[in-house]
């Protein structure tokens, strides 16, 4: 049998999907079940002062209204920062508690005060208008940047800040910027943005009277996860009486990774009015609270020599939390930012910096990529801003700085297992056709138009993971992944992991590693995830984790069927297990060339004796049945790592930026299907692309979101991409037994920078911020058009 | 959405008979819809004209193009007839929106309606529309007064837009790229009798930009234009275009407008 991994099998999601039987939590309806409509706070900031509910409990269909005040007397716990993170100084971070329902005080647009249930979704919304909130409204504090000298949101947090964390060595960096020829630097404000998963949040809630157990159908990233902040925090049932679905999930990107207020608020209610409960949240909703993504003010300076070889780097940033800190929050502009912002070079000393804000907006969490983009998109910034003022070729200062022998030890905190960084480049070279640039670009000015080429090396730490690590680094939980394979007396596999699709098609990649590891036909495996009542444990998919940890879980635990398989062969061959050989789905005695399938040893493993044609006696010490499990920790992250390239066309007297060609070299190790990889580079291209051309997430100075539906927030769309040119070289991780990194974030990582370096290309140098929108394009034509007039 | 009242007219002498302050005929609905169910219009009576076979297809005469009020984008982007009459209506129309919105939303509607961003509007003033009614005939000129506002009586139906055959025309827009309207849209148009030049998404209404019309009423060629002067005064400003911006624009796109004519 020909090996699964590395083939392109075709996604078994797709038929469901693509005929639109997908099961989403909003296709759950249960018998009798009630609608909820969440009152929001209109303003960014307001102490409460009343919520009077007296006439909406009268208007028709009304079964209940509840507000902050009832979750202060069940005693119902808020939502929690996951990473506990440290200040320079030693103190802790500073974190406000955030209930479900707020009672005494409002932070954000949207923030929840009250829910309605109500027999119909349109008596629930009748109702919901005649809740009247008396709101005392206060300044808002909307403006990253000037947040820390504004008046304090949350008592006792002084001047905003979270925590002023430092990584590195300041000494040794100030040493090292003492010795050098220049100095670059660098201020650039990474852009707030919205994830739009195209399926909104929603969350369908059953509660079981006879056995009190809750069930909670919702839109989440890693259901056990929610089981356990919801039952260890949230204080709604014990684990063992709340089981946690998520089931279908049309996309995540990192906002479904929280458990949010409404699902909190949902599931403790419908044990309080016995009666099942649906919200499923409009999109103004999703705009206004889901968490938003990115939103940093950066000052980054780096040491170089004459030549272009890197002495140290600086890093000093403001990071946004908006108005809460949620699971990922604190950890997203600190470890999974500060250690990547050195990129993928030899950088002798370096420190990062991060004051973490709070702000009156939605709180701001991972988004595809979490701080590895904030930190690619400085540092490949300032490396082409020092190419330029060298006077040297951006693929020449990056091939100069590359380090060229692995296990590479990165400067802040990695140590990088494998990699070739140079080969990528190169290859990106070529594919690019990075030489023939100066004729297209001789074309596109007899057009009267300009061309800019753009270049992105990058590496990222993802398979978020290890325990200790993690740990050690502040994360409330260990980052295993645990899997369970078990085969049914006449033969399928069912796989149950702790990992979660919500795009990344694991039914598929997960049923091709199975089918290696045991011999059986993909069709004969089926992959089960997203329920707490199903399989072992699972802390969820973020961070392109699934592969690289829950993965191996699967692929140790089909190990340990194996092994188990053989000493019920040996058993049944009547030979030593160690004379027993496993390939291709059957157990083979070399010296008697007996064999017998994987399909009859499990089929005996269940029949354990002899009866008839029955003749399977298990061997002494093992327990009939074959089903396994495994928890896997990886020794480290995984490192993929890849070089981008790409061509804009601008037209000056529009300021219009056409992507012309971009290229995608990526190192992802082992790759287990080429066709779902490729998809996950060109979703994650096109989120990159979008916060670099289109996407912003704006504030006004009140705190209102200005940018709160499709009208006005520029989602990428196919029409303005080209085709993507996907390459791939192979140094595979030695942390895992498959030797894969993961993919699903480096598109999104790589891709702002090499446009934005591209288009700044084209500018002749000129600085633009982030997203090169075309009115600011425009105007640096204008400026460039006079500069050059001046000159002349 | 709050509820309503849903009628089928059968003509339109009862669709205007139904029709009242608080009602709002439904054509494709594109925006209507989108209005009632974020909360910002609701109506008592919600007057469906779709089913009124009088009120769409498309006829060419000699020198003009009639187009029925439910006519849809689609339909217009695709005609033979338009095409070949007037090419750069047909691509107006191709450009609106999206698929879905194409296939539903309609010219009717869409000047009815009377949005600032609204490509139609630009070509009713280029092309010297004629907008019939039930009972009345008005020129494209009077017919759009400002912002969402139009001359329309409530129980006015729109019942045909007659547009005349220009010698030459072309229609150039900078869409938003959020939601995919026109920051702004020139539409320049070359008749015997005189040059128009259209412009919508600038102002808070449509509008006939006689400066740019009389500069290539001298001199029709892009050139002509590098010397007029556009003032950014009245025009709109937001998120992602300023009115200085926009006032630029305007010219850059007459150009290509010209060029491409
Ligand atoms: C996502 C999206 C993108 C869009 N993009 C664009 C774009 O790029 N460019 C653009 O121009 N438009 C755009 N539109 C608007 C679209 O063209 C609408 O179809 C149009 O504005 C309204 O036409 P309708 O047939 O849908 O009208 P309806 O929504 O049915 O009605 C709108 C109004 O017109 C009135 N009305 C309708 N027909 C008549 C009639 N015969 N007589 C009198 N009054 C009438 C109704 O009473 C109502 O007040 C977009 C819409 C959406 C939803």
């Amino acid at each position: 049998m020909a090996s699964l991994v590395g083939s392109r099998v075709e996604r078994k999601e797709d038929k469901r999907f693509l005929t639109g039987k997908g099961r989403y939590t909003s296709d759950i309806n249960i018998a009798n079940q009630t609608y909820a409509i969440f009152i929001r706070s209109p303003h960014a900031r307001a102490k409460i002062k009343k919520i009077d509910t007296s006439k909406a409990l009268k208007s028709s269909g009304v079964v209940e209204i509840l507000t902050g005040e009832h979750i202060a007397q069940d005693k119902i716990g808020g939502l929690i920062a996951g990473w506990a993170i440290r200040s320079e100084d030693g103190s802790e971070m500073k974190c406000p508690a955030n209930p479900p329902l707020a009672k005494d005080s409002v932070n954000f647009v949207g923030d929840p005060v009250a829910v309605v249930f109500a027999e119909t979704l349109d008596e629930a919304r009748a109702a919901a208008e005649l809740v009247k909130v008396d709101y005392k409204v206060l300044k808002a504090v909307s403006n990253l940047g000037e947040a820390m000298n504004s008046e304090a949101i949350h008592d006792g947090i002084d001047k905003n800040l979270c925590y002023d964390w430092l990584l590195g060595d300041r000494q040794k960096t100030k040493e090292a910027f003492d010795k050098a020829d220049k100095i670059i630097k660098l201020d650039i404000v990474n852009n707030r943005l919205i994830p739009n998963a195209m399926e909104p949040r929603a969350c369908v809630i059953d509660y079981n009277t006879a056995s009190e157990e809750i069930t909670c159908y919702t839109t989440s990233q890693n259901p056990h996860l929610s089981r356990l902040i919801m039952s260890a925090f949230g204080g709604v049932a014990p684990e063992n009486k709340l089981r946690v679905v998520a089931p279908d999930v049309g996309g995540g990107f990192g906002s479904k990774i929280n458990l949010y207020n409404e699902e909190i608020v949902c599931s403790w209610a419908s044990k309080k009015i016995e009666r099942p409960i649906k919200w499923v949240a409009e999109r103004t909703e999703s705009f206004l609270t889901d968490t938003h993504g990115r939103d940093h003010i950066t000052h980054a300076e780096l040491a170089v020599t004459n030549d272009g070889k890197f002495l140290g780097f600086k890093n000093e940033t403001i990071a946004n939390l908006g108005a809460y800190a949620r699971v990922f929050g604190t950890v997203t502009p600190t470890y999974l930012f500060g250690p990547c912002a050195t990129g993928v070079y030899i950088m002798p000393a370096a420190y990062s910096n991060v004051k973490a804000v709070y702000t009156n907006t939605a709180p701001v969490d991972a988004y595809r990529g979490a701080g590895r983009p904030e930190a690619t998109y400085t540092i490949e910034r300032i490396v082409d801003k020092a190419a330029m003022e060298l006077g040297m070729d951006p693929i020449e200062i990056r091939m100069k700085n590359f380090p060229t022998e692995f296990p590479f030890k990165q400067t802040l905190v990695h140590q990088i297992d494998s990699g070739d960084y140079v080969a990528g480049l190169n290859k990106a070279k070529e594919m690019a056709d990075y030489d023939g640039f100066s004729t297209r670009k001789k074309e596109s000015e007899s057009k009267g138009k300009l061309r800019g080429i753009g270049v992105t090396s990058y590496f990222e730490a993802c398979g978020i993971a290890p325990s200790p690590v993690v740990m050690m680094l502040g994360c409330g939980v260990g980052l295993w992944e645990s899997a369970e394979v078990r085969f049914n007396p006449t033969g399928q596999v069912t796989v149950y992991t702790g990992s979660h699709s919500h795009g990344q098609s694991h039914q598929t990649t997960f049923a091709q590693i199975a089918a290696d590891e045991l011999g059986v036909p993909i069709e004969n495996i089926d992959v089960v995830h997203g329920d707490t009542d199903k399989g072992t444990f699972g802390m969820g998919t973020y961070g392109s984790r699934s592969l690289t940890v829950g993965g191996i879980a699967i692929v140790n635990a089909c190990k340990k069927i194996v092994n188990k398989g053989k000493r019920i062969a040996a058993k049944m061959l009547e030979a030593s297990p160690d004379e027993v050989d496993f390939k291709n789905g059957e157990f083979v005695v070399a010296k008697s060339n007996k064999k017998k399938t994987i399909g009859e040893v499990a089929f005996a493993s269940y029949l354990p004796g002899v009866r008839d044609e029955v003749k399977s006696p298990l061997p002494e010490g093992d327990e009939p049945g074959l089903i396994e499990s495994s928890f896997f920790d990886p020794a480290n992250f995984s490192f993929p790592a890849g070089s981008h390239i790409c061509e804009v066309e601008i037209d000056p007297e529009t300021g219009h930026v056409k992507l012309d060609k971009y290229t995608a070299v990526d190192d992802f190790g082992t790759i287990v299907n080429p066709l779902i990889v490729e998809g996950q580079v060109h979703g994650g291209l096109a989120q990159g692309i979008g916060q670099a051309l289109y996407e912003n997430a704006q504030y006004d100075d009140s705190g209102q979101l200005i940018t709160a539906s499709y009208m006005d927030y520029t989602m990428p769309r196919a029409d303005d991409l080209p085709d993507f040119n996907l390459g791939f070289t192979c140094t595979k991780a030695t942390t895992n037994p498959l030797g894969v990194k993961g993919c699903g974030e480096a598109g999104t990582i790589a891709a702002t920078p090499t446009v934005m370096n591209a288009v700044i290309n084209a500018l002749g140098g000129k600085e633009i911020s982030l997203p090169a929108t075309a009115e600011k394009v425009w105007k640096a034509c204008k400026e460039m058009k006079k500069t050059n007039a001046e000159a002349a | 959405m709050k509820t309503f009242n849903y009628h089928s007219a059968k003509d339109v002498k009862e669709a205007s008979k139904l029709a009242s302050s608080n009602s709002a005929f439904l054509a494709g609905g594109m925006t209507t819809i989108p209005s009632m169910k974020l909360g910002l219009a609701s109506y008592k009576d919600i007057i469906d004209i779709k089913r009124i076979k009088k009120l769409t297809g498309i006829k060419v005469s000699g020198k003009t193009v009639t187009i029925g009020a439910t006519t849809k984008h689609s339909e217009v982007a695709s005609s033979k007839d338009v095409k070949k009459a007037i090419p750069s209506l047909a691509a107006l129309a191709e450009g609106i929106g999206d698929p879905q919105v194409r296939n539903r939303g309609t010219i009717g509607g869409s000047i009815a309606n009377n949005d600032p961003a609204a490509d139609y509007p630009s070509a009713c003033i280029a092309l010297n529309a004629t907008i019939h009614t039930n009972n009345r005939s008005i020129d494209a000129e009077k017919f759009f007064r400002g912002m969402f506002e139009t001359c329309l009586k409530s129980t006015e139906v729109i019942e045909t837009i007659e547009f005349s055959i220009p010698e030459k025309s072309s229609y150039q827009k900078l869409p938003n790229p959020a939601s995919r309207y026109a920051i702004i849209g020139v539409y320049v148009a070359k008749h015997k009798t005189g040059i128009n030049v259209g412009v919508t998404g600038a102002k808070s209404c449509v509008y006939n930009d006689k400066d740019l019309a009389g500069a290539l009423t001298k001199n029709f060629s892009s050139s002509a234009i590098d010397s007029v002067k556009i003032s950014s005064s009245g025009m709109n400003s937001d998120i992602h275009a300023s009115s200085d911006y926009r006032a630029n624009m305007v010219k850059a796109f007459a150009k290509k407008a010209v060029d491409a004519c």
